[in-house]
Parts: C-alpha cells; structure tokens; sequence
C-alpha cells in the first residue's frame, strides 16, 4: 500500500513546490532527502495493532489558496468557538494549510518572540528553523512516515521564546481542514530558551467528515536550562482522515515540560507522545485523554525517558471507549544507566462503555539504574455501577450519573488546557463522542 | 397526618446468594424518628442498602412501600425522587466530579427541566448548610470524598441530606469513625431537619449518637429480623445491660446472620 504514495510524486513535483513556497535552498534539499528515505523506509509498526490496511494514501497534498481574514468575526461559527473573542490574543489560523490569520501582541514582538507559521519562518529566520528541523528531536529517518512527512510538509507553526522572556499569554495555534481530500503534513516548532516560559494550543479541526484524507503531523518541543513550556491540544480530525501524530519533547536541566492533549480524532490514529528528560532534574507531565467511537483503531503512546539525575516523569493517560472502538494505551518509563534518583510514574486508564469496543492498556517500565524510584497503576473497566448507585441514589437519572463519571474520570487533562474557549469545546467534543 | 410513609413488610434480601434478612417488618410516617440497634452482622446497614436499592443486594420477598408506590419497582433514581435519602456508611469517591457540581445536578434532578435551581440560589444554600456543619468551603471544589476523611464524608453525606430534604431520611452509621466535635455537629444538622414531614431512620451500633439525636422508637435487629422494639428507653437499657438480655429473651446464641 504505502509504496503507492511514493510513486505519486517524484522529484520535480517536490522542487517545484518548494520553490512556490519561496523556501531555502536547504530546505528544498531536505524535502528531495526525506523523498528518497520515503522510497525504501518501511512503515511505521506500532506495537499490537496493524496498520497494514490503513489509508494513508488517499490525499491532495496542495490546496488553492485561502483567502486571510481580517477579522475573527468572518470565520464560521464552528472555528470562532475555539477562540477567546474578547481577548485579542496570540492567534494563528491556518486553513488548508495556509495562514489566513495572524495577531501577534505587541509585548509579545517587542521581546523578540517569534510566532509565525512554518512557510513564513522559513523565509524569514531560515537558519534558526534549519537548526530545529528535524534535527534533535525526531529524525527523517525513523521510518517511512516521518521521511514523507520531511518531503512533503505543507504547514506547520514556529515558536521562538529568547532567554529569560517569560510569555504570561498563551500562544495558540488553529489548523483548519476545510477541503475534504487536503492531507496535512503538518509541522510545529517550538524553542524555549533558557529561563523562559510559554504556553501553547493547538487546534486540529476538519470541517468535513467522509472523504478520505491524511493527518502526518509531528511536534517538536525545545526546553532549555530552566525554561518552562505547557503544551495543549485538541486533536479532532474527522472520520476519513488517517492521523500519524507524533509529538516529541527534549527537556534540559531544570527544564519542564507538561503535555495536556486531548486525542479526540474520529478516525484511524497512531499518535506518540515522546519526551526526553536529558538534563539533570528536569521534569515532565504527559498527560492525555482520548474517547473512541464507532468502528475507529487508535494507538497511544505515551513514553518518557528518564536521563537526567534526579529527574522526574510522570505519564498519565484516560481513554474511554464506545461503540466498536478499539485502542491501545502503551506508557512507557524508561530510565537509563547515569540517571539516579529519577523518578518515573504512569497511570493508564481505560473506561469501557460498550461490549463491542476493546481497549488494553500496556504499562512499561524500562530500568537500567538501581537508584531509582518508580510507580505504575493501570486498568481496563466498565463504569463502576456502585459509583453509579450512589450518584442515582441522589436522583441523577442513570444516563446523568454516567455522564458525570465519564467526564469526571477526563477531567484531569481536560482542566490542564490552559483557554477557557479551547477547554469549553474539548468538553463539547467530548460531550458529542461519548453520547 | 404529614409527610410520607415508609413501609416494610416481610423484607427478605440475599446478597450473592446468601439471605440476611429474614423477614423485615417496619413502619416510618414523617415526624417519626426510628433507630435501629443492634451488634455487628445482623443485618442493619443490608436493610438500608435494599431499600436504597444497591445493585449487589437482592430482594427476595416482601415488600417496600412509600405513600403506598411500590418501592422495588422503582429505579434507584426514582427511589430519590419518590422522597428516600440514603446517608452511606461509606459513599463512593467519583474522581474529577466536583462536590459542587455533584450537589448542584442532585437538586437540579429534583426539579422540573427548565427549572433548575439559580446558580447564586445554590451557592447561598450551599454555603449556609456547610456553615451550620462547620465545613471547610473549600471541600465544595474538591472531587467529591476523594480524599475525604471519614469525617468530612461523613459532614459531606449530612450535607446533602440538608439539601435535598427528603421525606424519609436513613442514616447508616453516620456516626461511625466520628470524634465526639463531629457527632455533635452531626447530630445537630440531623436535629435541624426534625419536624412533622420528615421522617428518619437512624442505623447504629453505638448508643453514643442516640444520646444526641432522640429517636421515637428503637429496634433491635438480631439474625436478620426485628426482635425488639420499644421507646427511648431501650437506649437506656442497652447502655447499662447490653444485648445479652435481649439474646437470653429470644434464645439466641449467635446474635449474626450466620453462614
């Protein structure tokens, strides 16, 4: 299967659309690099499900230009939910891939912090971006996907915080699929520099539902000495988009870094969430929630790696599952030889809310180092139906009571998410999935 | 008369398979405060849980009435809404459900749909009864008994009774794992409830919380029956003798349920 997405483009399709794009020559390089990888790399093989069958090459990869807003009003109701219309605040919007939206606070430029989409990076800070593509974090050659994605990245955002700047603000950060088949090879970047803090929230949305399409998104996250990056998300791509999500995280000392993703996509997904914890003391939340429903496969995977001395992890993921869904849930702790007193827990919960639906949790803990502490909890289970008595012996109607519980048992990531407007629709889709 | 009736006739209940009770006979009108008494293993906090509605207990023979409607047909919901508060001996922990949000849904589900309880309304009552029950106000944002103290679910279940106002009212060991400030303030937000529409049943082992809370009439329950009644003298009784007497009356050797 995946050996026909490469025999769809060729070289000269992929120099070309580089040089549309006005990119540098290194980048145009980058992408015939990836290209070639593509060509041999084997696909991805998430542990315990089979992605054999997966569609991950039924897609337009270059959209006709989107027309920019000028004023948040004249978006459509459905993406206006997702912002703060009352406060102007840090805001990019992408639709199909392109940036028709941009407001930037003036404290924000005056400190020197770049917020901008991919393309515009590119041009204009070409070898800050050069230094964190695909360098450190994830590389071209993991497999088949992440070369593609290299070749083919067609949007993304760019973070920079200078050192010492602490941005109170959030940053956030709406990637809207409006044309059906558009795939999305999206690619977020973000640098902390040392001493400073930021906030960021990303929005995947598809305004369509059916038609077939690709989701191959990675995250790069860059937390130096003593720097401080919360990182939200809400993914909620539609039933025919096949999702690759890989977000990854390299924390230095005394960095931290704490994920809050709210997985909500309708359709086929392996998403992995990765952070490194290569300074000493340096510490990172991983925390995610997910609801599964109709006939959709997902694979989780939640993985810290504990370098650092005295270094801490903790991974904490709930999913609840319906209908005929069916997903993993994989936590990873890993500490390596050198990393004493690390730390690394995990919790992995899995609510079943259907007898068709299927949903294992698989706990890890990879320990090369005696001097350690660590910790996992994980189970598989129905609505507790003594919880349920209680609730209902106050009067909460059964369907209420459960309501109540599912919610509850999603709270924790769901209260992390740093925009009351991004938390308000995490709580509707979520409302949506499970009912 | 005020108030509602409560009635059990004949109550048999089994939990996987094994009959506690053996055949419950007991009367509550409102304006009525009842105790049950009686040593552990015979069988009160099942009678509470049955008439409740607990999934693990099954009634196996009898009959539940309030007003006449017939209790065991009625969902668990219902059973709240036909007037029954159950206070629990120990109330589940719901993580990432505010106390707050918990309260507030169970006396929006007694009300009417388009009717519910003003948001200001709610904090006001809310603030009031935790007050009389000398509550901290934060507890109204924690996760609902999830790392409460035996104490603070205790104040927590009192609580809601005071919100909700049933008609009849139980109470199950309410004052288990209580210090003697907490029984006191316990006892006074059940004491502030009393008047001709409500009526209560009041579990315990201990005469301790009875010295608080002046119950009507007193049972005694021994093998999965009644086998004494009597007024607020049989709490003097039982202080000063014991259940002895009572086994000696009756012959029973083995006061529990039994295998």
């Amino acid at each position: 299967m995946s050996a026909e997405v490469t025999t769809r483009f060729d070289k000269a399709y992929i120099e070309a659309y580089s040089d549309k794009n006005n990119e540098p020559d290194w980048m145009k390089a980058f992408r015939l690099t990836g290209f070639e990888k593509a060509l041999t790399l084997d696909m991805p093989k998430p542990d315990k499900t089979r992605i054999t069958r997966w569609d991950f090459d039924s897609f337009e990869h270059d959209a006709v230009k989107s027309n920019a807003i000028n004023d948040l009003s004249e978006l459509p109701a459905d993406i206006q939910k997702f912002v703060d219309l009352k406060e102007k605040q840090n805001l990019l919007i992408l639709k199909d891939n392109h940036l028709i939206y941009k407001h930037a606070t003036e404290g924000l430029m005056n400190n020197g912090v770049i917020f901008t989409d991919l393309n515009t990076a590119l041009k204009d800070h070409p070898e800050l971006v050069k230094a964190y593509f695909m360098t450190d974090a994830v590389t071209i050659d993991e497999h088949k996907l992440t070369a593609l994605h290299a070749a083919l990245v067609n949007g993304g955002a760019f973070v920079y915080v200078p050192k010492n700047v602490v941005v109170e603000e959030p940053l956030q950060a709406i990637f809207w699929q409006d044309q059906k088949d558009l795939a999305l090879f999206n690619h977020v970047i973000i640098v902390a520099e040392e001493n400073s803090e930021l906030t960021y929230v990303e929005n995947y949305l598809a305004t369509h539902d059916e038609t077939k399409a690709v989701a191959n998104v990675i995250a790069e996250v860059f937390a130096k000495d003593n720097a401080k990056i919360s990182f939200g998300s809400v993914d909620n791509f539609a039933h025919g988009t096949t999702s690759y999500i890989n977000r990854r995280g390299l924390a230095e000392r005394d960095a931290k870094i704490e994920w809050a993703l709210g997985q909500m996509n309708d359709g086929n997904t392996i998403s992995e969430n990765i952070t490194h914890l290569l300074g000493d003391s340096s510490v990172c939340y991983a925390k995610a929630v997910s609801v599964g429903r109709g006939d959709q496969i997902q694979n989780f995977t939640a993985k810290i790696v504990n370098y650092g001395k005295h270094s801490d992890g903790m991974i904490f993921q709930h999913g609840v599952m319906k209908d005929k869904a069916t997903a993993i849930f994989h936590g990873i702790g890993k500490i390596v030889r050198g990393g004493t007193k690390a730390n690394a827990e995990q919790e992995s919960r899995v609510l079943m809310l259907s007898k068709d639906a299927r949903g294992d949790a698989n706990p890890i803990l990879l320990i090369d180092e005696d001097d350690v502490t660590a910790g996992h909890a994980a189970s598989v289970g129905r609505v507790d139906p003594v919880q349920l008595y209680y609730l209902m012996s106050r009067g909460i109607s059964q369907q209420e009571a459960e309501r109540l519980i599912i919610h509850g048992f999603l709270a924790p990531v769901v209260n992390e998410i740093p925009i009351k407007a991004v938390r308000e629709q995490l709580t509707d889709v979520i409302e949506r999935k499970v009912n | 008369m005020s108030g509602s009736t409560l009635e059990i006739r004949n109550l048999h209940v089994e939990i996987e398979g094994k009959e506690i009770l053996k055949g419950v006979d007991l009367t509550i009108k409102g304006g009525e405060f009842h105790a049950i008494m009686g040593p552990n293993g015979t069988g009160k906090s099942t009678l509470a849980s049955a008439i409740m509605g607990h999934p693990k207990y099954e009634v196996t023979k009898g009959e539940i009435l309030i007003d006449g409607k017939d209790v065991l047909e009625m969902e668990v919901d219902e059973r709240a809404k036909a007037g029954l508060f159950l206070a629990m001996q120990y109330p589940s922990e719901i993580s990432g459900v505010t106390t707050s949000d918990f309260l507030r849904s169970s006396i929006n589900a007694h009300r009417e749909e388009g009717d519910e309880i003003p948001l200001m309304k709610f904090i006001k009552e809310m603030d009031n009864a935790m007050d009389y029950l000398e509550m901290d106000k934060n507890m109204s944002q924690r996760y609902l008994n999830e790392g409460f103290s035996g104490g603070e679910k205790k104040r927590n279940e009192i609580l809601q009774l005071m919100l909700l106002k049933p008609a009849i009212g139980i109470l199950d060991e309410i004052d288990s794992g209580l210090d003697i400030d907490a029984l006191k303030v316990v006892s006074k937000g059940i004491n502030k409830l009393r008047n001709e529409n409500f009526g209560c049943l009041i579990i315990t082992h201990y005469q301790r919380l009875l010295n608080y809370v002046t119950p009507d009439y007193v049972h005694v329950m021994m093998q999965g029956r009644v086998v004494k009644s009597g007024g607020p003298e049989l709490v003097d009784r039982l202080e000063s003798e014991g259940y002895e007497w009572i086994k000696e009356e009756f012959g029973i050797e083995d006061e529990t349920v039994g295998e």
